[in-house]
């Protein structure tokens, strides 16, 4: 199909109709282009502190349906985990990304919830994955998919639970994505933004959540605990 | 599809007497258009936003070759193939060529407005190709057989009931009427099909030249799901989806949800670059990109330009009060509201579609809302005079036209008519100051009153104040 190619590239370099001076300052324009974004393109509420920002994406987060607990200390993530399962009347059983990350975090204080680590599959009922960021702006995290984080975690069961710590939160999409680069050269397969449950309403107009991802997104806070990894 | 345009004023005469129809679009106001007003107040940014989408938006068309080729050769580095297509029968061979080399017996689709462009769902079906629409909108009008009628929300011209009597037949058993149980009725349906398909199928809402990443848009997870279970990612999309610079994606995801739904942030923004790698343990092996041009670089360097500006949000459509009426099937192809009137005539041709362009007021309330500001009064005046250049227009206004061009070159003439009548259309309206019917005006009182004249034209009053404002 490179006929194609060649005919589409050519109907559009006709349309534009450039002289080969003019392309050359095209071409100037394009490699300036990154560096002219104007200021005020990320609005004022992505730009708080460090604590401002945690309460506006508790607060944007909780708006669209997300669940948010904050607790201190990666230890203290299994408590949180197992007292939202039964809240919501759930098995104690679920699916988590196979990251090292999570084995600081005090799972043995759990004894009845059973964890199998991996992808998900359509048998598994709740997915636990880590975010790379949360966005202040509209309470969103942002996933990478990695061997460590496999994406469908957070799509294929009909509870999510993401564990966020405090110390990610940013802003902006923009710096959300700049965190990221800072640790990973190159993108991921994919980026997931992910701003609430899963939700339609193409039935009259009227907001059901779980259309095809999660029922439920819950978000786990984690403050940074004590050096010795105890709860502070 | 062929367009069935030409249909538009008989089938916006029956959703008149619809009354599911209109009791359906009147949501719209409630919901979408509500919700992009308060949406818009609430982000003190917004108007800066749009402007810098616009200019985003230009500066891209402006330089497309080169974002092409940046947005190619960065695909290509991570992984993936393009393909570009000259035109909707090209893009259908390309896919389906595709799904043959994959083998394919079943696709999953997630929401694609250049797959309707190009009619990829009933060219899969006849080459015996299983075809399942993941979004529950476009699920639903699948199984009734019937296009989009609305951007965002392809089946939003249906009531919950009609939903509740659809499933009813397709999946059998009883029939539900709660919304919460049609919408787990429809995740469990929909659930098996991902696991069997052979393909996933999604559109782009961008294309991000500097990483050569797609970005999709869903509330469901539906576009995850599709990509995410088959072994083979297909992207139908077209040339203006492209943008320089994520950040520049960025900006304009601040401004499609806002505009389209009135919601700050959909559920799922998911920017994929390249197939699954290595070591990872879900995503498919390949992932291709059809790039549909199919008219588009026809419209470049054109007054049309502006047109592909457009991020497919619905805002033009959820604040016209024609679309609001009429709904979106009368407009007799994919595209509807004011945006499809003006797309359309350049996809389907002027010639079957010359009543889209009249389909407004003029009221200017698309062009207010619109996310990039593109000017859609102005380009559907555009295609009028197309059409009256092509002697499309019927012969009946063809004849009003010319002459009120003739009066309106003979000011004494035009004067002394309008004062005439005036003065007689005055008279007869004394007593109750409006006719309930009126002579060759029968259009207009069928369904409200004419205010009659006050019996002076403006000119006489105006010259009777010695020609100064009261």
């Amino acid at each position: 199909m490179s006929d194609a190619r060649e005919a589409v590239l050519a109907r559009i370099k006709n349309a534009l109709g450039r002289s080969p001076e003019e392309d050359v300052r095209a071409r100037e324009r394009v490699a300036a282009w990154p560096a002219k974004a104007p200021p005020g393109r990320i609005p004022a509420r992505g730009q708080l502190a460090p604590e401002a920002r945690i309460e506006l994406f508790t607060s944007m987060a909780t708006r669209v349906q997300t669940e948010v607990e904050r607790v201190t200390g990666a230890p203290a993530i299994p408590a949180a985990v197992g007292r939202y399962l039964r809240r919501h009347n759930l098995p104690q059983k679920l699916v988590m990304a196979p990251d090292p990350a999570l084995d600081e975090a005090d799972w043995a204080s759990q004894p009845l919830l059973r964890i199998g680590r991996g992808t998900a599959s359509d048998d598994d009922a709740v997915g636990l994955t880590l975010a790379v960021a949360g966005i202040a702006e509209t309470g969103t995290v942002l996933l990478a998919s990695s061997a460590a984080r496999p994406t469908l975690l957070a799509y294929l069961p009909e509870t999510c639970i993401i564990v966020l710590p405090t110390d990610r939160i940013v802003g902006a999409y923009e710096q959300a994505l700049a965190l990221y680069r800072e640790d990973a050269p190159g993108l991921p397969r994919s980026l997931n933004f992910i701003t609430g449950p899963s939700r339609t309403g193409d039935i009259a107009q009227k907001l059901e959540l779980g259309a095809h991802g999660p029922k439920r997104l819950f978000v786990v806070l984690v403050d940074p605990g004590s050096p010795a990894g105890q709860p502070a | 599809m062929q367009p069935t345009s030409l249909a538009f004023a008989d089938k916006a005469h029956a959703a008149l007497d619809n009354p599911a129809l209109q009791s359906a679009l009147g949501s719209i106001k409630t919901g979408w258009q509500a919700g992009r007003g308060r949406a818009a107040e609430a982000l003190p940014e917004f108007e800066a936003l749009r402007d810098r989408g616009r200019d985003i938006k230009n500066h891209t068309l402006q330089h497309l070759d080169l974002y092409l080729e940046m947005f190619e050769a960065n695909l290509t580095a991570a992984g993936g193939q393009l393909h570009f297509a000259r035109d909707a029968a090209e893009a259908r061979a390309t896919v389906l060529d595709l799904c043959r080399t994959a083998e394919a017996r079943a696709v999953t689709k997630s929401k694609s407005m250049v797959a309707e462009e190009i009619g990829i769902n009933e060219h899969l079906e006849a080459n015996g190709i299983e075809r399942i629409e993941t979004d529950l909108g476009e699920y639903i009008i699948q199984l009734r057989k019937e296009p989009p009628s609305h951007l965002v929300g392809p089946a939003v011209h249906l009531t919950k009931d009609q939903v509740s009597d659809l499933f009813a037949a397709h999946h059998g058993g009883p029939r539900i009427e709660d919304p919460a149980a049609l919408v787990a009725e429809a995740r469990r349906v929909l659930r098996e099909k991902y696991f069997q398909a052979d393909i996933g199928i999604t559109g782009a809402n961008f294309l991000v030249a500097e990483t050569g990443t797609i970005v999709t848009v869903t509330n469901e997870g539906n576009a995850e799901l599709t990509q995410g279970l088959p072994r083979t990612h297909i992207v139908i999309t077209s040339l203006e989806k492209l943008v320089p610079t994520m950040d520049d994606a960025f900006t304009l995801l601040r401004l499609l949800a806002r505009s389209a739904t009135g919601q700050e942030f959909s559920a799922y923004t998911t920017l994929v670059t390249g197939p699954r790698r290595p070591a990872d343990l879900d995503g498919p092996d390949r992932l291709h990109v059809v790039l549909v041009d199919n008219g588009r670089t026809k419209m470049l360097g054109t007054a049309l330009q502006e047109m592909l500006r457009c991020i497919r949000c619905g805002a033009c459509m959820n604040h016209c009060p024609v679309y609001l009426a009429a709904g979106g099937h009368a407009y007799g192809w994919v595209y509807v509201g004011p945006m499809g009137s003006v797309l359309t005539p350049q996809f389907a041709g002027i010639e079957a579609t010359h009543t889209l362009p009249n389909a407004s007021t003029f009221c200017g309330r698309c062009e207010a809302v619109c996310p990039v500001r593109i000017p859609l009064p102005k380009l559907m005046r555009h295609w009028r005079e197309v059409q009256f250049e092509k002697h499309l227009t019927p012969p009946t206004t063809r004849f009003g036209l010319q002459a009120w061009a003739f009066l309106a070159q003979r000011p004494a003439l035009y004067r002394a008519l309008t004062r005439t009548a005036a003065t007689v259309l005055g008279l007869l309206g004394r007593g109750t100051g409006r006719f309930h019917r009126l002579p060759l005006a029968g259009g207009w009182t069928a369904s409200r009153d004419l205010p009659a004249p006050a019996g002076t034209t403006f000119m006489a009053a105006y010259a009777k104040q010695g020609g100064r404002p009261r």
